[in-house]
């Protein structure tokens, strides 16, 4: 327990090992760089809970992990001493096909509750954006994919859970039926915290029922005149996409992708208006593209994350190209354009001062549009540049409301025990 | 009385029975000199009929539209821009004295009641529809914009806003978002927490903040979440970013019978199961139906034990495909006397008796408690047998209109107070369906809000550290507490660490030193 200053190594693990199943951390078990020395494995809720009192108890830092495919997000902690892995929790505990609901335990993984749940022609709305996602990590990431357009993220399709605080107190809100407005909804605090404030072991969400039918009709975007008016013909018709995608490959070639779902009849009219909206080259498919939801970044590059107005995606396009010429590096995107969000990559060994450059100027056109440019997860060299950047500010750039932000962490967890640092203005 | 006041506050209800004055209500004469130093600043400020302090004009402001909780304010004031809201919090953070804020009034758990030593800051001249930015599909609109009036304004355009509580002609959307409103076709389209995106917010000491914005995920917690549907209880909302939703292509609805709610709940549960999501199914058992005939001739089928009101919209090619499968379902359910409505006015002629349903009770009773406790969709008929037979063993007449498709229940219990013990009789009627929500992993309320009328209901849904991980929220944005105490929280909570001014001698919480509150 190296990690810990003045902490009786052989007293935290007697203690953790009591609360609940060990392991050795090993190099894999490193987020964004930072250590952990021992990574603990819950099997519920009480477990998770015992772990959190310990940890509190002996002044450890923890940072919960699901499947770990986003821990370099955010920005890396402070200190890591226990990783809280909760794949150990990896149940559906419920799965109420005539109400439409599903009750899992934090650890399943995302396409594990869709096996589940499609056994009734149903599914849990949610992308598998990083391929093993579970729903705790999904959840703490705030997650999303091209479903966006059709039922929006997390936040509005998960309608209760049970989290565990830094100090071990375990708590529900919401509840498991849709339409319920009794007190606060703290589950929404959770959603997109990286796991700041607190541990999510639990989560019910509303399903939907699985479109007998589909399209995806395809179409060559030529420069970002033309994305912005076909993401606008597909976004503002009455053919109701559930999906309006962009993607750029940075090298002159991007497709807008836009997504129909319905019955078989239903679809293929729509498919057929939607084609002679789209014009010419527009093409239909039953199947959706290649990397359909995932990320475009790869290991060791930056991701960012660009949300703006509708009407500034003209204008974000053409920043990413004059960006591009003025560095010499153009990010590739991937995203949901007719939801108002894209996510940007550059690719590994770009240089800091490129990264630093594009993101000042998406960060400027984002803002302008309403919206913002957030580093998703950066090499640990871009990290540290962008901590020392007083133009582009960090990672997270400007953040509104900031002291009621960190006045929720004080409330929550005083004691920065979980992932401290990794979240908007150190917290 | 505005016309707004007076549409919130009519119907009958139980008799105004002025709740006791307690630590949830404030006491009259507390804290006067505070409460002068907020009017001086108001005054200042705002035109002079914006500053209500004699009695006659400050009792237009007493209850919401549950009116039997009644409370004269100690002061009402009716700010026209943020910095007015932000001067008027700021002063009552200076002095502590609580506010409630209100929009038109219509609420249904009493979130608006006031504070007999507080200030109500009423937020109808807030107005204006700032910016339609329909090409974003988004509206920028002052608290008191009426629901209908932004829909009216964007349909033009063709967009709407989604969130349509019954009261949507004269409830405001400061109202919405304090309440988390829903509606008949949040089945489809969710609840106003769906469609906010962004709030401009004075807190609870009197800053100004901006939460979320034009575009989804801002960076960091997501307060937005967090202060839509909290009751006033985290800060005074003075403008909202709303999504607006692009007109369906076509709407159908239907109005059907059946022999009974039984066959009605059953159809409801196989158009859900066949994977359609209808935008609304509604349902009305007999006694709702005899009332709302008595009322406004809505010709709702002769016989029906049960009516359902079904709508699907959506691209014309699945409406039509859509409508054959509801057709098929409900015909193998006992449906008769089938209306389809293919236009506005055919649509509205079937909406308009539950539409009116609430208020047409009053036409078959006297009084009545409304509920608005939600299950699980599947529990509907057995719920609502036990319903029938509370009904029946008690003697209490219920009638029930509610939204079938999400298990949201307004189980109107009737009664006439004139009766000695009928009252009474009802309240505990009242309180054993709330139970069976409960039981049944339901809700207490699914969108008229816990205010004061359901306070004392959250410890049965919520156990002790689920309340306590609520109050640290409000903690972080009111240490004080001057943001609408008294509602949502069961008992009165103190936050530690109070930062600001502590009076002389206030070593130890008047509340605290009696065992009302608990230190937290």
């Amino acid at each position: 327990m190296s990690a810990a200053p003045g902490v009786d190594a052989d007293a935290v693990l007697r203690d953790l090992g009591s609360a609940c199943p060990l392991e050795a951390a090993g190099p894999a078990d490193a987020g964004a760089g930072v250590a952990p020395s021992v990574v603990a494995r819950p099997r519920s809720t009480q477990e998770t809970a015992e772990v959190l009192r310990v940890a509190a108890s002996h002044r450890l830092v923890t940072v919960p992990r699901g499947a770990g495919t986003k821990l370099a997000w955010g920005r890396p902690p402070e200190r890591v001493d226990v990783v809280l892995d909760t794949t150990a929790m990896d149940r559906v505990l419920d799965h109420a096909a005539g109400d439409l609901i599903v009750d899992v335990e934090a650890g399943a993984r995302l396409a594990h509750v869709n096996e589940v749940v499609s056994s009734a022609g149903q599914r849990l709305a949610l992308d598998e954006t990083c391929r093993g996602a579970t729903v705790g990590g999904t959840l703490a990431a705030n997650a999303s994919g091209p479903l966006r357009v059709a039922v929006g993220t997390p936040r509005d399709l998960m309608i209760g859970c049970t989290v565990v605080r830094a100090d071990g107190v375990v708590a529900k809100a919401g509840g498991r039926v849709v339409k319920n407005v009794a007190g606060y909804d703290v589950g929404k605090l959770a959603i997109g915290s990286l796991g700041t404030l607190v541990v999510i072991t639990r989560a019910a969400f509303r399903l939907h029922p699985l479109p007998p039918a589909r399209s995806v009709v395809s179409v060559a975007a030529d420069g970002p005149d033309a994305a912005h008016r076909l993401v606008h013909a597909a976004v503002h018709s009455r053919l109701v996409p559930a999906a309006v995608e962009l993607d750029d490959d940075g090298e002159g070639r991007a497709t807008v992708s836009v997504l129909l779902e319905g019955t078989g009849g239903g679809v293929a009219v729509r498919s057929a208006d939607l084609l002679s909206l789209l014009g010419d080259g527009a093409s239909a498919s039953t199947e959706v593209p290649q990397a359909w939801g995932a990320y475009p970044w790869a290991d060791g590059g930056t991701g960012l994350k660009l949300t703006f107005a509708l009407s500034g995606l003209r204008a974000v396009l053409a920043t990413v190209v004059s960006a591009g010429s003025a560095t010499g590096v153009r990010a590739s995107l991937r995203g949901s354009a007719g939801a108002g969000v894209l996510h940007a990559a550059l690719p590994p060994g770009t240089e800091t001062g490129t990264v630093v450059e594009t993101l000042a100027r998406l960060r400027a056109v984002c803002s302008e549009h309403g919206g913002a440019a957030v580093v998703l997860t950066a090499p640990r060299g871009v990290e540290e540049a962008l901590a020392a950047q007083p133009v582009a500010g960090d990672g997270w750039g400007p953040v509104p409301a900031l002291a009621l932000m960190r006045a929720v962490k004080e409330r929550f967890d005083p004691e920065r025990r979980l992932a401290p640092g990794r979240f908007v203005g150190g917290i | 009385m505005t016309a707004t006041d007076q549409a919130a506050t009519t119907g009958p209800q139980p008799t105004p029975d002025p709740i006791p004055e307690d630590s949830s209500t404030g006491h009259v004469g507390d804290n006067a000199a505070g409460i002068a130093a907020v009017a001086d600043v108001a005054r200042a400020r705002l035109r002079p009929d914006a500053v209500i302090d004699d009695h006659a004009r400050l009792r237009t402001y007493e209850c919401d539209g549950l009116t039997h909780y009644r409370v004269t304010p100690a002061l009402v004031v009716l700010p026209e821009t943020t910095a007015d809201v932000e001067a008027v919090v700021r002063a009552c953070a200076e002095h502590r004295v609580p506010f409630v804020a209100r929009g038109s009034g219509t609420g249904l758990s009493g979130g608006a009641l006031p504070r007999a030593d507080g200030v109500v800051i009423v937020l109808t001249r807030m107005r204006a529809i700032l910016d339609l930015r329909l090409e974003d599909q988004r509206a920028v609109v002052e608290p008191g914009v009426i629901n209908l009036d932004l829909s009216k304004a964007s349909t033009p355009g063709g967009y709407y806003f989604a969130p349509d509580p019954s009261s949507q002609t004269i409830c405001s959307i400061g109202g919405n978002v304090a309440e988390n409103s829903g509606g008949a076709h949040c089945l489809k389209y969710g609840f106003t927490t769906n469609h906010v995106t962004g709030l401009t917010m004075v807190t609870a000491a009197g800053d100004v903040v901006e939460l979320g914005g034009l575009a989804p995920d801002t960076p960091g917690y997501d307060l937005l979440g967090a202060v839509v549907g909290s009751e006033g209880t985290l800060g005074v909302v003075t403008s909202v970013t709303v999504r607006m939703v692009r007109l369906p292509e076509k709407v159908i609805t239907l109005l059907v019978g059946f022999p009974s709610t039984d066959e009605a709940g059953a159809a409801t549960s196989a158009i859900i199961g066949a994977g359609i999501v209808p935008s609304a199914v509604e349902m009305m058992d007999a006694l709702a139906v005899e009332a709302a005939e008595a009322a406004v001739r809505c010709n709702y089928p002769d016989g029906a034990g049960a009516v359902l009101i079904i709508e699907v919209d959506g691209p014309t090619a699945e409406v039509d495909h859509e409508l054959e499968q509801v057709q098929a379902l409900v015909a193998e359910h006992g449906a008769f006397g089938t209306r389809i409505a293919h236009d506005a006015a055919d649509r509205a002629l079937i909406w308009k008796g539950r539409k009116s349903a609430f208020a047409a009770v009053g036409r078959i009773s006297p009084d009545y408690i409304v509920q608005d406790g939600v299950i699980p969709r599947t529990a509907l008929p057995e719920v609502l047998r036990a319903i029938a037979d509370l009904s029946e063993a008690s003697g209490v007449r219920v009638a029930n209109v509610f939204h079938a498709g999400d298990g949201n229940l307004h189980p109107l219990v009737l009664f006439d107070e004139r009766v000695e013990g009928a009252s009474a009789a009802a309240e505990k009627v009242s309180g054993a369906i709330l139970d069976l929500c409960i039981e049944r992993g339901g809700s207490i309320t699914g969108e008229h809000g816990v205010g004061i009328d359901k306070a004392k209901h959250m410890p049965r849904m919520f156990a002790e550290e689920d309340l306590d991980t609520m109050a640290r929220l409000r903690c972080a944005f009111d240490p004080a507490g001057i943001a609408n105490p008294g509602k949502i929280f069961p008992t009165p909570r103190l936050c530690g660490e109070v930062p600001g001014r502590h009076r002389a001698g206030e070593a130890v919480h008047p509340a605290v030193a009696s065992g009302q509150a608990q230190v937290f």
